[in-house]
């Protein structure tokens, strides 16, 4: 579960009008590889990458999200810049030895080549920004303005259907809902760019993709979320969404064992506890940086790569948030690599 | 040194505190005329700098940090040009953009809209796309207005509002969503999304701009001409600066009247001061002499001399450049700058503090003053020492004079040939000034001249008259000078925009030949009449014929202002009955369509008649052969005339958008403007005109642009006539001695004061005769060089000929008034006292 940061601040004040997406109904079995690609037809999707890269004696953490959503939009306007589609890339590279986070961002409207999310397979682009799967090998481009992303990243493992078989419900009501599916432990190589300066780099990431038409209930203000490649070659997917007392509205997850057995986690089952909190010098925000967090039986402990991986968006999209490379740890002993996403400590976010 | 500067430093101060407690109105009548030029000078610059600062910003708002800009022609080119240009490697950001002169029903300017992909502006124009960006998802309706403050003032417009549009001859309308703040664009404009301007103006699928912000290390120019050669013809790739130049070419203009006054008012000035402070050396001859016997050195009391003249500069500077600050800040307040014609609406322009000019200004305000003193204070210096026993030394010095006139008139002539720079006649002025300053040196001579040919005629007073005015040559020459350079720069002034009328009002009449005119909001891109609506136009009732026109805006080159290209429906042969043409030729053998020019683009493009040259129809380069020249006094960045036959040829496009409409006999004009009005569902959309009304409104236009030309002249002429004044009395003093001989030896005081009266009269006729000719030698540069570079259009040279006589009549009348005056005060009182006070 991953929050499309362009869309908190596309969703605000949308007119009723909407051009309503397709329904998320549980039961609908999703196909490989024609769901790697755009669902055009539902209002906001997202593919989702992150992970954890190592160059030559650092540790850097990584993520490249592309956005897809459906504004409302006059559907008799003949024009081919009409924005039927709207595409949102961001990128942020977590840099522990500088203590500082590269981060870049595009908006566009789908069109004319430029920028399109194509059906069938993952490919999606935005000018020179681009995601694109080829047998079983995502191959990720980023040309920011200071920094540069490169990168192949090979599949070991099947998709990991997050809820029911795909069907992720966020919330009391079975509407508030998306089609969701992770893929663990990609293999990733390639190198990156830092102020004109290249690197090689190695790692492993995660990817998510997710798609829905109604995406939260009205009592929603935030949530956590957090993705880990487990050292086992096993893989947890756990989120928590908050109402405005800042208690658990929703909680769900996902834990696929090193051999391959899928749980999948009732609210009752996913616990988060904050445990220290790091305050944003920029902003004054205070963020629950470490966490300890039930899963089932299982208990976890997350540590940030660094505490400054705030994500200021603001001048753009307007959201301020939290997101970064923590490592888990599994009663005291090192467990895993993944990503941890806070979002509503800030003003409280308003999804429609 | 040091007891020399200190010597003239007091000699100075006395000498400038006791001319100042002597004669404090002349003082301060030299310090206004001076106030008054330099204040001219200073509020033309400032009000040009504002504006044009106005401007520049505002043009910077709109492009942005593009490092280059590819326009193409208002009926614009494929948006896959755009796709092309946003692939190349070259390029970092592309940002498609269409920009169209919406007409808007009942209002007579066209009103400029930017359809724009705010993600892709937003970065190109953060500043203009700043506020656009929190309403971006409602900017995404196809009816989606955002409006900067100004066109919500002129149009009367508030959030939530609707506006219509006019796109072709039918109304769309259009919401306001948001109205920007006036900090973020000053001028008026509307900004839509790229696909909801391209819906609502019919035009799916064009663009005619693209921002672009190429990749660092990307040489620019050599990336420029790369596109240049890609794109279709007529589609320009130009860089931001030659956008914020084009309006400075646009203001260039109006600038010419005010300069040329404010040099007049200077001129005056610095005359005034000449002939003040050569009067009062004279006057103060004894005093003067009086300082070098008790050891003042000559240079002490040149440099004290000199000193009051700069004195007087320095103050008339000061005052000036404070009061052209001020007359600047009143013009921006009030007029808000349309810099006379709509071109280029200044808005919200606001006055900069600009010290460097101000100081520039103080400095031209006194230099030239010094000048004006530098003269006389030498001159004083070198005679003073005998002045102490001797008479007013009036004997003439012309030697010296003859050749350095001749040299300046001859520079003069020279001057004029020489083309304008950047724009501005700059040559042109320069010669203006040397031409009289030539022909003012000749004023001694010549009146010399005409004393000794004048003959006796045994009439005492006259011939009396006569004999002292050869004995003072000098003398009536410095209170000549000064009235003869106002009077000559007015009377330049006068042909000159009496000749600009004379033409205009030929022009306009040449231009509308019939009953009425109609048109739709000049400038605009999107309504017009088609094929349909122009059958059905002509077939109302009373409507005899209607001869419609196609214009719209096309780009000759990247530099230059887009021009107007006017297709309209004629007889090749008749051509010289519709056109003013200045020059024609016979049309040749060749198949080529042929074009008749505007002098502008003659002179800006360097077009000649008989040649082939290449215009941009549709998107596509067209060779058309120049066939005529022809004079516009609307579009000063050019036009261009083709056949509607040609035109329509090369685009397919048979819509109009002007017309014009002869009745059938005996018809209305009311009844049938209302009736064509009534073909529309948008009745005040079209703008119906009678041609008489037309003209009159435009002569009214004409002449009110004209009202402070007049005004300003006239306060020249005053203050010039104030100073002859001040001459002749002072004059009049100076000679109380010689009065008092002329009655001792038995003439009656009527007498003298008929002497005077006399001298007074000649001298004038003299100088009004001199300035006449004089201010038409000038009227020649300033119609035919002055005019011709500033515009780019020509005039016909026409005198006003009983306007320039009743202005002789009141010079000579007021100079023998004044010297009657004078003559009266001068010769009251004892004679034989006055005899012995002089001597």
């Amino acid at each position: 579960m991953r929050i499309a940061l362009g869309l908190m601040l596309l969703c605000v004040g949308v007119s009723v009008r909407a051009t309503a997406g397709s329904d998320v109904l549980e039961g609908r079995a999703l196909t490989f590889p024609g769901d790697y690609g755009s669902h055009a037809e539902f209002r906001t999707e997202w593919w989702y990458l992150t992970g954890w890269l190592k160059t030559e004696g650092e540790s850097l953490g990584f993520q490249i999200t592309f956005f897809r959503t459906r504004p409302t939009v006059d559907v008799d306007n003949l024009s081919s810049f009409t924005p039927r589609q709207l595409l949102i890339a961001h990128c942020a590279l977590s840099d522990p030895q500088r203590g500082r986070l590269w981060q870049d961002q595009r908006i566009r409207r789908a069109g004319l080549g430029l920028a399109e999310a194509m059906s069938g397979d993952t490919h999606v682009w935005i000018d020179d920004w681009s995601l694109e799967h080829k047998s079983a090998t995502y191959i990720a481009k980023i040309l920011a303005e200071d920094f540069a992303l490169n990168l192949s990243i090979r599949t070991t493992q099947q998709p990991l259907l997050n809820g029911r078989a795909g069907y992720s419900q966020k919330g009391p009501s079975p509407l508030s809902a998306s089609y969701y599916y992770s893929i663990p432990h990609l293999q990733v190589i390639g190198n990156i760019t830092r102020d004109g300066k290249s690197d090689a780099v190695h790692g492993e990431a995660w990817l998510d993709h997710e798609w829905s038409s109604q995406y939260l209930d009205g009592s929603a203000i935030g949530w956590e979320w957090v993705g880990i490649n487990l050292n086992d070659g096993g893989a947890l997917m756990a989120f928590r969404i908050r109402n405005p007392k800042g208690e658990s509205h929703w909680t769900g997850g996902t834990l696929r064992d090193a051999h391959g057995t899928t749980q999948v986690f009732q609210p009752h089952d996913v616990e988060f506890q904050a445990k220290r909190t790091w305050v944003s010098p920029r902003t004054g925000i205070k963020y629950p940086v470490q966490w300890h967090i039930r899963a089932g039986s299982r208990e976890f402990d997350l540590k940030p790569l660094l505490d400054d991986q705030e994500n200021d968006t603001r001048l753009s999209t307007g959201a301020v948030y939290w997101e970064g490379a923590v490592s888990a740890s599994e009663a005291g002993k090192d467990s895993g690599r993944g990503y941890l996403e806070l979002t509503g400590y800030g003003e409280p976010l308003r999804l429609r | 040194m040091f007891g020399q500067s200190r010597i003239a430093w007091r000699v100075w101060s006395l000498l400038l505190l006791a001319q100042l407690r002597e004669q404090p109105v002349r003082m301060l009548i030299t310090v206004v005329a001076i106030a008054l030029g330099v204040a001219l000078g200073t509020a033309v610059y400032l009000v040009n700098n504002a504006a044009l600062n106005e401007f520049g910003l505002a043009s910077k708002r709109l492009v942005g940090s593009a490092d280059l800009i590819v326009q193409g022609p208002r009926e614009a080119f494929p948006e896959s040009v755009f796709v092309t240009l946003a692939h190349d490697p070259a390029v970092s950001l592309a940002s498609p953009i269409l920009e169209l002169e919406a007409a808007i029903p009942g209002v007579r300017d066209a009103f400029k809209v930017l359809g724009v992909d705010v993600f892709r502006a937003s970065a190109m124009q953060p500043q203009l796309m700043g506020d656009i960006a929190p309403h971006i998802l409602q900017l995404f309706a196809t009816d989606s207005i955002i409006v900067s403050n100004q066109a919500a003032v002129q149009l009367h417009l508030r959030r939530g509002d609707l506006l219509q549009v006019i796109v072709g001859s039918k109304a769309k309308t259009l919401h306001i969503l948001d109205i920007l703040s006036p900090d973020t664009y000053s001028q008026s404009l509307g900004i839509m999304d790229i696909a909801s301007a391209q819906w609502i103006f019919e035009s799916i699928g064009d663009l005619n701009r693209v921002d672009l912000r190429v990749k660092n290390g990307v040489n620019l120019e050599s990336f420029k001409k790369i596109l240049a050669a890609q794109l279709p013809a007529s589609v320009l790739v130009i860089t931001p600066q030659v956008e914020r130049d084009r309006a400075v070419t646009v203001t260039r203009a109006y600038r010419v009247n005010l300069n040329m006054l404010a040099m007049i008012a200077l001129l005056t000035g610095a005359f005034l001061v000449f002939s003040t402070q050569s009067l009062s050396v004279l006057r103060r001859r004894h005093s003067l002499a009086l300082l070098r016997a008790l050891g003042v050195t000559r240079l002490a009391l040149q440099s004290a001399l000199l000193g009051e003249g700069v004195a007087l500069g320095v103050a008339g500077s000061l005052l000036g450049v404070l009061l052209g600050t001020f007359l600047a800040a009143i013009i921006l307040q009030l007029l808000v700058g349309d810099l006379g014609n709509n071109q280029l609406q200044v808005v919200g322009a606001s006055l900069r503090a600009a010290p460097l000019a101000l100081i520039a200004f103080l400095i031209i305000g006194t230099v030239v003053t010094s000048a004006g003193a530098w003269f006389p204070a030498r001159s004083a210096a070198r005679q003073s020492a005998s002045a102490l026993k001797g008479a007013i030394n009036a004997s003439p010095r012309t030697g010296a004079g003859r050749y350095f006139s001749i040299a300046l008139l001859g520079l003069g002539i020279v001057l004029t040939r020489i083309p304008a720079v950047g724009g501005i006649p700059l040559f042109g002025y320069l010669a203006v000034a040397a031409l009289l300053f030539g022909s003012i040196l000749l004023v001694p001579l010549l009146w010399v001249k005409v004393l000794r040919k004048m003959p006796r005629t045994h009439h005492v007073v006259l011939d009396t008259a006569v004999a002292q005015m050869r004995d003072n040559v000098k003398l009536s020459t410095l209170s000549l000078s000064s009235i003869i350079v106002s009077f000559s720069l007015m009377v330049a002034m006068a042909i000159m925009v009496y000749s600009f009328r004379v033409s205009f009002d030929h022009w306009l009449t040449k231009l509308l030949p019939a009953d009425m005119q109609m048109r739709e909001p000049l400038g605009n891109d999107t309504a017009f009449w088609s094929v349909q609506d122009q059958a059905r136009l002509t077939a109302v009732a009373g409507v005899s014929r209607i001869d419609f026109r196609r214009t719209r805006l096309i780009s000759l080159d990247a530099v230059h202002a887009a021009i107007t290209l006017i297709a309209r429906d004629f007889n090749v042969n008749n051509i010289a009955d519709i056109l003013p043409l200045v020059q024609s030729s016979a049309l040749p053998s060749t198949k080529l369509p042929p074009i008749w020019i505007s002098e502008a683009v003659q002179d800006i493009y360097g077009y000649k008649i008989g040649s082939e040259v290449v215009v941009p129809l549709a998107g596509r380069q067209h060779r058309c052969f120049v066939a005529g020249i022809w004079r516009d006094y609307a579009r000063p960045a050019g036009a261009i005339v083709i056949s509607r036959q040609a035109y329509q040829t090369a685009t397919g496009d048979h819509n109009a958008n002007e017309g014009s409409i002869w009745l059938s006999d005996g018809q209305n004009a009311a009844r049938v403007a209302a009736m064509v009005r009534a073909q529309f569902a948008l009745q005040d959309s079209i703008e119906i005109v009678t041609s008489s009304a037309v003209k009159e409104r435009s002569m009214k236009l004409f002449d009110h642009a004209f009202v402070i030309t007049y005004a300003l002249e006239a306060v020249a002429v005053l203050i010039g006539l104030a100073g002859l004044s001040f001459a002749t009395s002072s004059t009049a003093l100076a000679r109380r001695a010689e009065f008092g001989m002329l009655k001792y030896i038995g003439l009656r005081r009527r007498q003298v004061i008929g002497i005077l009266a006399t001298e007074g009269m000649l001298s004038s006729v003299f100088g009004a005769i001199f300035g006449l000719t004089l201010g038409a030698v000038l009227s020649l540069v300033l119609v035919f060089v002055i005019n011709r570079q500033s515009f780019n259009w020509s005039i016909d040279l026409a005198v006003p000929i009983w306007q320039l006589a009743i202005l002789g009549l009141v010079l000579v009348t007021a100079a023998t008034l004044t010297a009657i005056i004078s003559g009266r005060a001068a010769t009251a009182g004892d004679a034989v006292r006055a005899v012995r006070e002089d001597w």
